[in-house]
């Protein structure tokens, strides 16, 4: 039996996008949202609903895992054709993220076509851990994501010299999100 | 209130919403860059704002409450239809005061009362390019954004000054976002640009005939461009307010009859009121 989307998918996808949206001008700011969302394991439902207010027929999605169980939810509700990690325009990760060279990182005259990374991570604690800073922040903010690969940092101060080409990381756990735009700076707390 | 129930919520179908959100988050991630989107047709001609009636129906939410000006003004008639849409379509709370506000949208100014975090500002900019009037060819002024090759804009700078002793822009001036890319600020005073500097608010941009959508993100450095011996001054009309006495905010000046007398008047209708209310 296919679990639902959205109860009430208008006012539900614009809360939604209105966190991401905060969350992404701000970045490491953690929000909570307020949806009713029984997703599928192992979506957590902050991860089925940036899936549902962000992916359609109009997008390319890749899955990580491949096949993953959750897989067919994803198909039913958000339509999205399926693509390979490079050529994909959102890329879904549950359990170890790929690393971030080797998806669509946009180009020179067209930066905005960098993929986003859909990330789910084991937790997200505002105020601890990393210092962030860049556009969106006026001192510093301060993350703490449990859950990504160990060389993540590495990874992202690789992708910096190439700004505005890059990645930009939507980072969800349980009903919390939060972004990191790819013009932040993240050094160790 | 609720919204008319022959549209869906705010006027846009999801689909459109869903393209629009998407462009809109790669605007905030790229800070100053034009991002292309598939604007739709709408309901008033281009040049009425439809770029910035499709951002805001995008975002609007049943909480928020709106606010629009037109060149500051909360009562012309651009003002008054695209706030009046809204009530109908989606429903939503509006004012006519700045600070009650969480969504502004304008034509061509920034409300003199600063902005705070949780606002969103959206501009209905007519033309996005600010390399426009000095290479045509979109194909060509994308590849300088690409390479950052702004030096045809200091030179434009540089022939006004050669010329009238001081660059002649009064509105429209370009800045500098992030370090990295060219920016039209949309047509609001020169006056207005030093607002656009690490402001708390987010700043969207949307040009519907053009199809593209722009942002700056809070506390984000917001230059104008100049040079070291002419650096950047804001115009402002050397005057008073005939309302309010105001003399740091930007003022019409407002012909009064056919014998030549005019008066200055604050363009932001609600700053104005604001100062003058107390004293009833």
């Amino acid at each position: 039996m296919m679990r639902p989307g959205f109860h009430d998918p208008v006012p539900e996808a614009q809360g939604c996008f209105r966190a991401m949206l905060d969350a992404m001008s701000r970045p490491g700011r953690v929000h909570t949202l307020d949806v009713a969302l029984d997703a599928p394991p192992p979506l957590a439902p902050a991860t089925a609903a940036v899936l549902l207010t962000l992916a359609d027929a109009e997008t390319s999605l890749h899955l990580m895992p491949d096949g993953a169980a959750a897989g067919d939810w994803v198909r039913f509700h958000c339509g999205s054709a399926p693509a390979s990690l490079p050529e994909a325009s959102f890329v879904l990760s549950l359990g170890i993220h790929p690393p971030l060279s080797a998806l669509r990182q946009g180009s020179e005259e067209a930066p905005e076509q960098g993929a986003t990374l859909i990330c789910q991570v084991r937790s997200l604690t505002e105020g601890e851990g990393w210092r962030l800073a860049g556009p969106g922040i006026r001192d510093f903010h301060h993350l703490r994501v449990e859950g990504l690969a160990a060389d993540f940092l590495q990874q992202w101060a690789a992708q910096r010299p190439a700004f505005p080409r890059g990645v930009d990381i939507i980072l969800c756990a349980g009903r919390q999100l939060a972004a990191l735009p790819r013009t932040v700076t993240i050094e160790e707390g | 209130m609720s919204h008319d129930p022959g549209y869906n919520f705010a006027y846009l179908d999801e689909g459109t919403k869903r393209m629009i959100r998407r462009t809109l988050l790669k605007a905030v991630a790229i800070p100053g860059h034009q991002v292309p989107f598939g604007a739709r047709e709408m309901p008033l001609p281009y040049g009425w704002g439809t770029g910035g009636i499709q951002v805001t129906a995008s975002i609007l939410g049943r909480d928020d409450t709106l606010k629009v000006i037109d060149q500051g003004a909360d009562d012309t008639t651009n003002a008054v239809s695209i706030r009046r849409f809204f009530a109908r379509v989606a429903g939503v709370r509006t004012t006519t005061r700045t600070a009650e506000a969480t969504v502004i949208q304008t034509r061509h100014r920034i409300p003199e009362a600063p902005l705070r975090e949780g606002q969103v500002i959206v501009y209905q900019v007519p033309m996005p390019e600010p390399l426009f009037r000095l290479e045509p060819r979109l194909a060509e002024t994308r590849r300088m954004h690409a390479l950052a090759d702004y030096g045809l804009m200091h030179v434009k700078l540089y022939e006004d000054i050669a010329r009238h002793g001081h660059v002649s822009t009064a509105y429209n001036y370009p800045v500098m976002v992030g370090g990295r890319y060219l920016m039209s600020p949309s047509p609001i005073p020169a006056f207005d640009n030093p607002k656009m500097d690490h402001m708390p608010a987010l700043q969207l941009f949307g040009a519907g005939r053009e199809k593209k959508i722009y942002a700056v993100p809070p506390y984000t450095s917001v230059r104008s461009l100049d040079f070291e011996d002419h650096p950047f001054r804001p115009h402002r009309a050397d005057g008073t307010c005939a309302f309010c006495g105001a003399r740091d905010s930007y003022l019409d000046e407002v012909v009064c009859d056919d014998q030549g007398s005019r008066m200055f008047i604050c363009s932001d209708t609600d700053y104005c009121e604001s100062r003058w209310e107390p004293e009833q």
